[in-house]
């Protein structure tokens, strides 16, 4: 038995802050469970608040609280004038964590970045199944674009891409892009243990990991030798592990954590009137709609689609479903996201100017189906409900709607086909704050019978989408993603219906926490006021 | 006796075949493909989707797939979980200690209250204390475990800060594993106050799942003694002058037990089956919670291996009341 660390705290509340000896230990209560701690494994939220949030950096990362990419380990980049080769310079000096079965001999350099992608797209790569499949990668398309990565020289890589793709760095900042040790990697292969690349993560990041109590508790040391300076702020970072809801506030209001995510809904006024909290709240960089078949009649029909679109009540919407803490969409992407259109009008709620529309459009007796998805997401709490509302909508205008669902992996799987049936809810969190991320991946042609549930394949939107991705600069691509949203907007393949806000409650001693609009929760630049 | 046990043994094979089938068949008539699931909105291209599909071994027939998780059972073997990789049968040891040590200290509870109070109940038949009790007892059944453990939480943490609102052990504590057992472990971690702090964390969850079969064996036993209590040798006994304490708690007590006993058995078996809501709500480490996450995420040897697990160790509790059955009540023995 072995005595690893002791706070010296006394009592059950809020002594956590401060220890006798000063240090400060920062409790999050976390909704659930990490799978793991390498991130590439993995697409949930809270596996990479774990791991990739902490433990790692990426060679680009997004400033915490924008979507902006800055750098990260690497220092600096370049893009060749055709689009299509990134060269990066890593940051010097880069010190990875040790734990008991590893001391790293050298710093951060291009083995590790090169490494750290080969075995997500190499077979022969020893990591290449060592415990998973690189779902992230995959679906990013990432086998796909790159080529090659070469070494420069030891603080220099050249990533070659198969085409010219302006996100790619957006990509780069994303959880999945993670720099692991080679070092460490190599040692564990030796040791017959590749696993603990995934249960015992050795990273560069501001908090090194401590131990983890499956299911219960997560533990992190700042890491001293982080290349960021002052930061982290705190000396201890502890994940206690909370599922529910209305527990986590009960832990945040006896001072047992200082920060928790996803308050119940029905909470969030106590919380706003409460001493004990201080609520930090941020648009959700989500967007949820119900998609049309644009393939199928009468939907093909834009001025059909409009029509419609013009009959649903969203306020009522925002009232009921998201009991008032969200906001009405019109555009495909959130409003936190560069390129977001303020300019687009939303189609009035107007079922009066609805019904005529529809009658120059020569449908009669229009019954169509509404399918609601089976889950709750944020960016729609409640889409039986919702799919009931836009019932109503629809009969004041004529419109009979039969409401269809089907468990969750059926509705993926069926609401993709080209040849579906009627309108669906769903909706998109984004992976990395690049428009294209909404607009290729929903919206494109390559994504009908996929991820484009309206079927959706226009071709002025598609060229301008696709230009985009090859233009080197921010302030051209935005200028197209701007026109893009107007003719998503004529061409109304969905009803835009909501973004949810997001809600972080936080004890009032807490300092420098910031909502990311990414989802994920952050705490470098957190620290705690003594009292 | 050991022929007793030997028959009871017997039974043991063909239900651990049908626990088998069973568990490997539930997770797999759900509706919703586990790749699916996986991939979320996006979707996946089909190339993708057959990669997987290989990876996991579903494109083998199912008989194949089946064949080969009865002959790694049968050599200990449950698989790996598709979302951890780690061993299933690691993962169901890591967690187990924290369902046991809860269910243990529930059915405690539950026994050291339940019992006396069905006992005093039968032998107040229709006064006062006994509809008291009683009423208690069906409010107690009836009482939603959510809204209860809330309530103990908002009370009891909230208001006045006797307890911790959930979890195992203070987060100033920490220890290894040695039996994984906190109350144990604290003590050999001889770091002062942990075990306190194991204890505090304890007191909530164990009165949240105990409330139910408390009630249970409190209506239980007083249903049993009632009945033993109007049988002839009872009315002989007193007749012969014994005293009612000696009336009640030996003659009566020691025949009023097989019912009681029964009852005891199942509520432990369903304890040991991890207490889903308790273990949600106070963010309790157990098993309960482990097949849930398991289910939602389609992990097919998880949730298989854990169900055969399961089921193995209510068998085994099973098995150890069939047991005491023929200590109490030699007849059944002889049978």
């Amino acid at each position: 038995m072995k005595f690893v660390h002791h706070l010296a705290v006394s009592g059950l509340a809020l002594t956590l802050a401060a220890g006798a000896a000063g240090a400060q230990t920062l409790v999050y209560c976390s909704e659930g469970s990490p799978e793991g701690f390498d991130p590439a494994l993995y697409t949930s939220g809270t596996t990479f608040d774990a791991s990739s949030h902490t433990v790692y950096n990426q060679l680009a990362e997004f400033e915490t609280g924008t979507t902006n990419v800055v750098p990260g380990l690497a220092e600096s980049w370049e893009v060749s004038e055709d689009g299509t080769s990134f060269t990066f310079t890593l940051r010097p000096d880069v010190q990875f964590h040790s734990n008991d079965m590893f001391t790293p001999t050298r710093p951060m350099n291009a083995d590790d970045v090169i490494f750290s992608f080969e075995r997500q797209m190499d077979e022969e790569n020893p990591y290449f199944s060592y415990a998973g499949s690189w779902e992230y990668f995959n679906s990013m398309s990432m086998p796909d674009l790159i080529e090659s990565i070469e070494k420069v020289d030891d603080m220099t890589v050249r990533f070659n891409l198969t085409r010219p793709e302006a996100p790619f760095i957006a990509n780069l900042a994303m959880d999945f892009a993670s720099i692991m040790s080679k070092e460490y990697a190599d040692a564990m292969e030796e040791a017959g243990t590749p696993e603990m690349l995934n249960q015992q993560p050795i990273g560069t990041g501001p908090f090194a990991f401590q131990d983890y109590q499956t299911d219960a508790v997560i533990r992190y040391t700042a890491n001293e030798e982080y290349w960021e300076e002052d930061t982290p702020k705190v000396d201890n970072l502890v994940f206690a592990i909370t599922p529910d809801a209305s527990v986590r506030y009960q832990r945040l209001q006896a001072g047992e954590c200082h920060v928790m995510p996803y308050p119940n809904p029905a909470d969030i006024q106590a919380m706003m009137d409460s001493d004990d909290v201080e609520m930090l709240q941020q648009e959700g960089l989500n967007v949820g709609y119900l998609a049309y078949n644009t393939q199928m009649e009468p939907f093909d029909n834009p001025q059909v689609r409009k029509a419609l679109n013009m009959a649903i009540d969203k306020d009522a919407i925002i009232e009921v479903i998201f009991q008032g803490y969200g906001e009405a969409a019109k555009n495909p992407i959130p409003p936190t996201m560069w390129s977001y259109n303020d300019a687009v009008e939303d189609d009035a709620y107007d079922p009066e100017a609805a019904r005529q529309m529809l009658e120059e459009a020569g449908v009669e007796d229009l019954s169509m189906k509404v399918w609601a998805m089976p889950v709750q997401r944020p960016y729609n709490p409640n889409a039986r409900r919702m799919a009931e509302l836009i019932q109503e909508d629809f009969s004041e205008i004529g419109v009979d709607v039969e409401i269809v669902s089907y468990e969750w992996g059926e509705y993926l799987e069926r609401s993709s086909a080209e040849d579906r049936d009627g309108a669906v809810l769903l909706g998109w969190t984004g992976d990395n704050g690049d428009p294209d991320n909404f607009l290729a991946v929903l919206l494109g042609c390559d994504g009908v019978g996929g991820a484009n549930r309206a079927q959706w394949c226009h071709e002025p939107f598609e060229e301008i989408i696709q230009e985009a991705k090859t233009l080197p600069t921010q302030e051209e691509r935005a200028e197209l993603y701007e026109e893009a949203q107007v003719i998503f907007k004529e061409q109304a393949p969905w009803a835009t219906i909501a973004h949810s806000v997001v809600f972080m409650p936080v004890r009032p001693e807490v300092e420098g926490y910031v909502v990311h609009p990414l989802g994920g929760h952050l705490f470098d630049d957190v620290s705690l006021a003594s009292e | 006796m050991i022929k007793y046990l030997l028959s009871r043994l017997a039974t043991f094979v063909p239900t651990f075949l049908g626990v088998c089938i069973i568990s490997f068949g539930f997770i797999r008539v759900l509706p919703g493909d586990p790749i699916i699931v996986m991939a979320g909105e996006r979707g996946m291209t089909q190339e993708r989707y057959e990669t997987l599909s290989r990876q996991f071994g579903f494109d083998r027939p199912l008989p194949v797939q089946f064949w080969e998780y009865f002959t790694g059972v049968l050599q200990g073997d449950l698989g790996r979980s598709f979302v951890t990789n780690r061993p299933v049968w690691d993962e169901f040891f890591s967690l187990f200690p924290a369902t046991l040590e809860l269910a243990l200290c529930a059915i405690i509870f539950a026994i050291a209250l339940g019992l006396p109070a069905g006992i005093i109940a039968a032998v107040y038949r229709g006064k006062f204390f006994d509809r008291a009790l009683m009423s208690t007892a069906l409010v107690g059944y009836s009482m939603p475990i959510f809204w209860w453990a809330l309530l103990l939480i908002i009370v009891f943490s909230g208001n006045l800060g006797w307890t911790p609102v959930s979890g195992r052990m203070g987060l100033m504590y920490f220890f290894d594993d040695v039996t994984g057992f906190m109350l144990i472990d604290s003590l050999l971690s001889g770091q002062s106050g942990a075990f306190k702090s194991a204890v505090q964390h304890l007191i909530l969850p164990s009165i949240v799942l105990g409330t139910i079969p408390l009630a249970v064996i409190a209506r239980q036993t007083r249903s049993a003694m009632l009945e033993v209590l109007s049988e002839d040798y009872i009315r002989t006994a007193r007749a012969k002058g014994l005293s009612p304490g000696r009336v009640n708690g030996l003659h009566a007590l020691r025949n009023a037990m097989i019912p009681v006993i029964t009852v005891i058995g199942l509520s432990v078996g369903t304890l040991l089956a991890g207490a889903i809501l308790t273990e949600t709500i106070f963010s309790w480490p157990g098993i309960g919670k482990w097949m849930v996450d398991s289910i939602f995420r389609r992990d097919y040897p998880v949730v298989q291996g854990g169900l055969l697990m399961i089921a193995v160790i209510v068998m085994i509790v099973n098995l150890i009341v069939d047991v005491l059955y023929g200590l109490i009540n030699p007849k059944i023995r002889k049978r």
